[in-house]
């Protein structure tokens, strides 16, 4: 495993009181492998990972648990050290190419910027590099592409443009924060290819952060649900989808709209509410029962690479 | 363009000024005190007897150096100020009310103020009105920094491995660069128009000095048998103003990204 999140404590100190957004998850992912970290908004998944880079925005602080990246903890590390590693040897794709992008400078700037930045090479040849990116990630005429700026181009280009910018000094782990989420459904498809093609081909180990089942059983090999900051199932993905276990799970895979569906959408009635005591999901769920609002489930595993935490699972 | 082209003459009016003024602009010659315009005194001469198109010229060098300057200096300062006040809460908090303080006085009132404190020079004179315009860029500038650094390329800046200065350096400074530009060339004109009020209040350039301010004053009271003192500094007044304002209408369009490539 070349990168393990154990049991990360992040929490936004707000005037209203603490917020545990993270609670306690864990996950890990090996070389050329990818882990889908799943999950509607709110519950997490965004902030699990920006912990990753210690890049959580204020007031949130991370306040127990470990990152793990080649045996080293990244929470103790030194700002100096983990402005080394960010972009260099982890570094992430966001969700909104439209503004990921600054506007005033040339896209060819922007990607030689974090090769000149940690290779310390000279600015032509982190040009160069940056026109070598841009036709990995499949941008016709490239070395005219440098000069131009984000407006200029569309937004499956910008995504291709931060996916190069991403991957430009061959990082070892790529987190992508819901990376076709801004997306058409026909670029969506085109941007997870490009992901696949690019981790097989450099070996990258990708963590693809989604609210978008569909996108999962594409490209993942391993899955996380999280709920309110807490994890609630793993498995591998054919597992998952031919077993959930958790009901919550269960409920995001009804949830799935299907072409030769009538009536209305399945949807998981409520919202994300974090419960001071008990299972999270209780007041949501159609398996609660008295214990699950009294007492927290610890995770179990109940196949062979399969946990879930519910006292009532499938 | 018509701006550039009509700031380019008057620029080119001050810079050239020894060569194209015909008589020395402070020569006395009563003998030929408050002559009309004619063939030998273009714009008439004041009440001295000073030739008043050569003061008129040297009066151009004096505005326009003004100009320049405040808005210059107004500018740099201003900068660093709002990148502090952005970046900085606790320096937010000190520095805007300063800034308050200082916009919740009419500017020409400040500058008077400013000068009573000092005497009558070209560097006062430059130093207050830059004082006065100062928490206009600093206003400016913050609050495109607080727009900025929440922005997502900022955080993508950040998960690359900048360092807090360089993302200053490389991110926000650029993208502040196109407003405080258009917000320089307008307090160049504002700073003009301050500069003649001074001097026309007595509070400005020395009076040996022939800048607008001071011709104007001088002919004020001769106004009804002498109006071309007053009015040809004026339109000259005006047209710089005009000028200036047009580029930086001009700029303002040309900068902005999504209509580059235009100008």
């Amino acid at each position: 495993m070349i990168l393990e999140v154990e049991n990360l404590q992040t929490h936004f100190f707000t005037r209203d009181g603490v917020l545990r957004a993270v609670d306690g998850v864990s996950y890990s992912v090996g070389q050329g492998e990818t882990l889908a970290v799943v999950g509607e908004s709110g519950c997490g998944k965004s902030v699990s990972a920006l912990s990753i880079l210690r890049l959580v925005p204020q007031p949130g602080r991370i306040v127990g648990g470990g990152v793990w990246f080649e045996k080293r903890n990244l929470l103790q590390a030194s700002e100096a050290e983990m402005r080394r590693l960010r972009g260099n040897h982890v570094s992430m794709i966001f969700q909104e190419p439209m503004t990921s992008l600054n506007p005033v400078l040339t896209i060819g700037r922007q990607i030689a910027e974090a090769v000149a930045l940690h290779e310390r090479a000279s600015w032509g040849k982190a040009m160069a590099r940056a026109a070598e990116m841009l036709r990995l990630v499949h941008i016709a005429e490239p070395e005219a592409r440098l000069r131009m700026y984000p407006h200029q181009l569309s937004g499956g280009m910008r995504q291709r443009v931060m996916i190069a910018m991403a991957l430009a000094c061959r990082p070892k782990v790529l987190i992508a924060d819901e990376p076709t989420t801004a997306l058409d459904v026909t670029i969506q498809a085109q941007i997870l290819e490009l992901i696949q093609e690019l981790k097989e081909k450099l070996g990258t180990a990708v963590i693809l952060i989604t609210h978008d089942l569909g996108v999962v059983a594409e490209t993942a090999q391993r899955v996380v649900v999280l709920y309110a900051g807490r994890k609630v199932e793993e498995a591998a993905v054919g597992e998952l989808f031919a077993n959930p276990r958790h009901p919550y799970t269960r409920g995001l895979m009804a949830a799935i709209p299907r072409l030769n569906q009538e009536g209305r959408l399945a949807e998981i009635p409520g919202y994300v509410q974090i419960q001071a005591a008990g299972c999270s999901f209780a007041p949501r769920c159609p398996r609660a029962s008295d214990r699950c609002r009294a007492e927290a489930p610890p995770l179990e595993e109940v196949a062979q690479g399969h946990s879930v935490a519910c006292w009532n699972h499938a | 363009m018509g701006g550039i082209v009509l700031l380019a003459l008057l620029v080119g009016a001050g810079l050239f000024a020894p060569l194209l003024a015909t008589v020395d602009p402070s020569a006395v010659a009563p003998i030929k005190r408050l002559r009309p315009p004619d063939a030998d005194f273009w714009f008439g001469t004041d009440p001295l007897g000073r030739d008043l198109y050569s003061r008129v010229l040297y009066g151009a060098r004096v505005s326009l150096f003004v100009g320049f300057m405040v808005a210059l200096l107004s500018t740099a300062i201003g900068l660093l100020i709002g990148l502090l006040a952005g970046f900085n809460r606790a320096a937010d908090a000190v520095l805007m009310r300063v800034m308050d303080g200082l916009m919740s006085i009419p500017p020409i009132l400040l500058a008077i103020a400013l000068m009573a404190l000092t005497r009558a020079s070209m560097g006062n004179v430059i130093l207050a009105i830059t004082i006065a315009e100062v928490p206009r860029v600093t206003r400016l500038v913050r609050s495109v920094v607080l727009v900025l650094k929440d922005q997502p390329f900022v955080d993508a800046a950040r998960a690359a491995g900048s360092r807090g200065w360089q993302i200053v350096v490389r991110h926000i400074l650029p993208n502040c660069l196109a407003p405080l530009i258009v917000q320089a060339t307008y307090i160049g004109a504002s700073a003009i128009i301050i500069e003649a009020i001074l001097s026309f209040l007595g509070a400005g350039m020395p009076p040996n000095v022939p800048s607008w301010g001071n011709v104007i004053a001088e002919g004020r009271t001769l106004f009804q048998v002498a109006p071309y003192i007053v009015i040809v500094p004026g339109i000259f007044l005006s047209l710089t103003v005009l000028a200036i304002n047009l580029i930086g209408d001009g700029l303002r369009d040309a900068l902005d990204p999504r209509l580059a490539r235009r100008l």
